[in-house]
């Protein structure tokens, strides 16, 4: 059987979104980013709104997630993105707006914003990775570090005495009578990511019906920050993450 | 003509209306106008004061020090401003709650007993056009039918029916104005 | 012609922005600037102009919300004051970077730290030279007048759109507390969704169309040889806005045997100062530089070469008198004289002032 007998239209079990472009990702291997971004292009595909969609890119290791989605962006700065969204989404009331952010961005620097976007119930998704760790700086404590997790600068695990605890923050949103749908979903298995999907498109679909901001944390992995190979990290997110931050819709309205 | 005024007291007894009233009935009679108020804590029950200036040419600094007139609603701005009226200048005063007279020579001192005039009548919130009418009777920088409409101009309309009653207090603190 | 209006400066940014087109404000509250917000909250625009007016959670949310706003190609704007443009540092930065017009509006009160409430002009520099990390200034208007507030907000617009640059309006607590006569201009719709693909199709962010690239708002770039060469673009555009857009007004300056140069509230305390100078037979004349940013350099070296002295007056220790040397490279003497911590100076004493540096008083 040559190649070229396989490489056929009939054959075909996924098909990347043309919404993802050709840019190799920066990613390391077995990163959660990758997948996430996967599912949004596929997301927005799939509801044909790609000429009504801004996203907000935060800073982090998605700082460039400009570069692989192929609708237009604004880059903000760290922990500002649900601001930023705000001022696409007000002047813009008929765009799909979304913010895309990591645990540092989202959970520590820009806790303000993400507060009191939600409370406004602006009309937004919120994509909140959550791998416990700062990747991008190089494996700092996160606010969403495990009480005991070593990072560079927890080099003895997180104490809670030193850190305090790690920051539930989706729980603290699910709290606001602005949001209308908060969620956490994980990637690490096929059945996962369909599940996350979903949840992405429930977001989505939610700004169309004006029903506040929708918020969608993915549990995710950091192999490099976590120093795991991409398996062990998936065993150790399932292990000590979850029991921490349990999977599931935590408010539906 | 430019006229430097400063209007000081309370805050609360209606220093910056009576600054807002001179400045438009200055504009009814096309002249340059500046409105400076104190701001900040200080209004909140503390002294406030307004600077005002009408002028026939372009206004150079909103901010003074030296008055061609200070109107004074009480003894704390009495004790401020006393000294910054230019000589030849003009002094006009409320005597309720001074305690100490003023005493320069070399200006011209006018009471008017506004509060005193507003309780008689029994509306004593109209005491600050009392004292505006006896600045407006020894300076009539603007003429009477001008106030009238800036009070027009400066009230909402649904103020409107309390102009007649402030034009009376005007006029009768041009009555009773006095040499001090 | 217009309504004549008496009018806080505050009360005028609110009513020249709803009547510019304006797309949005966004504010957070601090004294001596408060009204502006206020204002707008009264006027409600987003019933009549569909301008969007917003109370951020902070300064810095307020900057950002401007930044997304920005992003699309609408008039967005916000307004503080000083410790409160601290924090909007980093927005204006990203702006800057990004290349994003915008018009900010900066009340200026004494500092350092939470300071007075009282009026200054000691936040020149942070102003004019960047404010924020990184080779970059912002466009800085300086209104001396409550007219001025009015006709730079539309000014303002037009200038931050013409260089895709952050604008900044510098005003200060007389500037803002007090009440002149103003005639607001005239409105102007917002501009069309068409007007914004004409004015900014080529990078607003407006959803990406069919046939054209993605759009991308951002400040990021990792490769430092292009990053340079961002900058020289940069550079230029300071170079253009030198060239085609500085402003300033001479006062009396035909015959000056010196020179007050003062900007904002200093400038017309400086009015004063020169008519008790010109009484007592001393002739000054006035040069009030209307862009800070852009500094008017050329007018004041030429002006320079002519007088005996030069007074700079600034409600600051010392701030734009850097500037006014700069441009007068040693032709002649300039001195500093300033009141600060929120304490405006007196006619009387820039007089004094003046004598004594120069005339042996």
């Amino acid at each position: 059987m040559e190649l070229t007998d396989i490489i056929r239209e009939e054959n075909l079990v996924y098909k990347k979104s043309p919404l993802l472009t050709d840019n190799v990702m920066h990613y390391c291997p077995g990163c959660s980013h990758g997948v996430v971004h996967a599912l949004i292009a596929s997301v927005i595909e799939e509801m044909g709104i790609q000429e009504k969609t801004v996203g907000v890119s935060p800073v982090g290791c998605s700082v460039l997630a400009y570069n692989y989605l192929d609708i237009d962006w604004a880059e903000a700065a760290h922990g500002r993105a649900p601001a930023v969204a705000t001022g696409i989404s007000r002047l813009h009331p008929d765009r799909y707006v979304f913010t895309y952010q990591g645990d540092g961005d989202l959970a520590s620097i820009g806790t303000a914003e993400v507060m009191h976007a939600c409370n406004r119930g602006e009309n937004i998704v919120i994509v909140f990775i959550n791998n416990a760790i700062y990747g991008m700086t190089g494996g700092q404590m996160a606010p969403t570090t495990l009480v005991g997790q070593v990072t560079s600068t927890t080099p003895r695990g997180r104490d809670v005495k030193l850190n305090g605890f790690p920051l539930k923050i989706t729980e603290l949103l699910a709290q606001l009578d602005g949001t209308g749908f908060v969620t956490r979903q994980a990637v690490h298995t096929p059945a996962a990511i369909r599940k996350t999907k979903n949840a992405l498109k429930k977001a989505f679909e939610n700004t169309k019906k004006e029903k506040g901001t929708s918020f969608v944390e993915v549990v995710g992995t950091c192999s490099s920050g976590w120093k795991m190979t991409p398996a062990e990290a998936n065993r150790w997110m399932v292990e000590n993450m979850f029991p921490k931050y349990p999977l599931g819709d935590i408010k539906d309205i | 003509m430019t006229e430097e005024i400063i209007i000081a007291g309370f805050g609360g007894q209606g220093v910056l209306s009576m600054g807002k009233i001179l400045a438009y009935s200055g504009i009814m009679q096309d002249q340059e106008v500046a409105w400076m108020p104190s701001y900040g804590p200080e209004m909140r029950g503390g002294t406030a004061n307004v600077t005002v200036i009408l002028s026939d040419e372009r206004i150079s600094s909103p901010v003074l020090t030296r008055y061609d007139t200070a109107i004074i609603l009480n003894q704390q701005s009495m004790d401020k401003f006393e000294e910054a009226v230019k000589p030849g200048g003009t002094l006009i005063y409320d005597p309720n709650g001074i305690t100490r007279e003023p005493s320069r020579a070399d200006i011209h001192i006018y009471k008017v007993e506004g509060t005193r005039l507003a309780a008689e009548a029994g509306n004593p919130k109209i005491f600050n056009m009392i004292v505006l009418g006896g600045f407006l009777k020894i300076k009539p920088i603007v003429i009477i039918d001008n106030v009238e409409k800036g009070l027009e101009k400066s009230l909402p309309q649904r103020h409107h029916h309390l102009i007649p009653m402030n034009i009376d207090a005007i006029r009768s603190g041009m009555e009773h104005v006095e040499k001090a | 012609m217009a309504e004549i209006k008496l009018m806080k400066g505050n009360e005028v940014i609110a009513e020249a922005a709803i009547r510019c087109g304006c797309d949005g404000y966004f504010g957070y509250p601090i004294t001596p600037q408060s009204e502006v917000m206020e204002t707008l909250m009264l006027r409600e625009p987003w019933k009549t102009t569909g301008m969007v007016v917003l109370q951020a959670e902070s300064e810095i949310a307020a900057i950002n919300m401007v930044y997304g706003a920005a992003s699309c190609g609408k008039k967005s704007m916000t307004s503080s004051s000083s410790p409160g443009i601290s924090l909007k540092q980093e927005g204006l930065t990203y702006l800057a970077g990004a290349e994003l017009p915008c018009l900010v509006v900066d009340v200026v009160r004494g500092g350092p730290g939470l300071g007075t409430i009282q009026p200054a002009q000691s936040d020149y520099f942070q102003a004019t030279k960047g404010g924020g990390h990184g080779d970059y200034h912002l466009l800085v208007l300086a209104p001396a007048s409550v007219q001025e507030m009015n006709d730079f907000v539309a000014l303002g617009f037009d200038l931050a759109f013409k260089y895709r640059n952050p604008v900044m309006i510098l005003a200060d607590g007389v500037i803002g507390q007090m009440m002149e006569k103003v005639q607001l201009s005239e409105p102007v719709p917002r501009w069309s969704r068409e007007d914004i693909e004409r004015i900014s199709g080529d990078w607003a962010l407006t959803g990406r169309q069919k046939g054209r690239e993605r759009h991308i708002s951002t400040s990021l770039e990792l490769d430092s040889y292009k990053q340079e060469i961002f900058n020289h673009k940069l550079q230029a555009k300071y170079r253009l806005m030198e060239a085609n857009d500085t402003r300033h007004e001479e006062l009396s300056c035909e015959d000056a045997d010196y020179l007050f140069v003062a900007y904002g509230s200093s400038a017309r305390i400086c009015q004063k100062a020169m008519q008790l100078c010109r009484e007592q037979g001393i002739k000054v004349g006035l040069l009030r530089p209307i862009t800070l940013y852009p500094f008017p350099k050329i007018p004041t070296r030429t002006l320079a070469e002519r007088v005996k002295g030069i007074l700079t007056v600034e409600m600051s220790a010392g701030q734009m008198v850097e500037d006014v040397r700069l441009a007068v490279n040693g032709l002649t003497p300039v001195e500093h004289f300033g009141r600060y911590g929120g304490v405006i100076p007196t006619p009387e004493e820039i007089v004094e002032a003046l004598k004594k540096q120069f005339i042996g008083a």
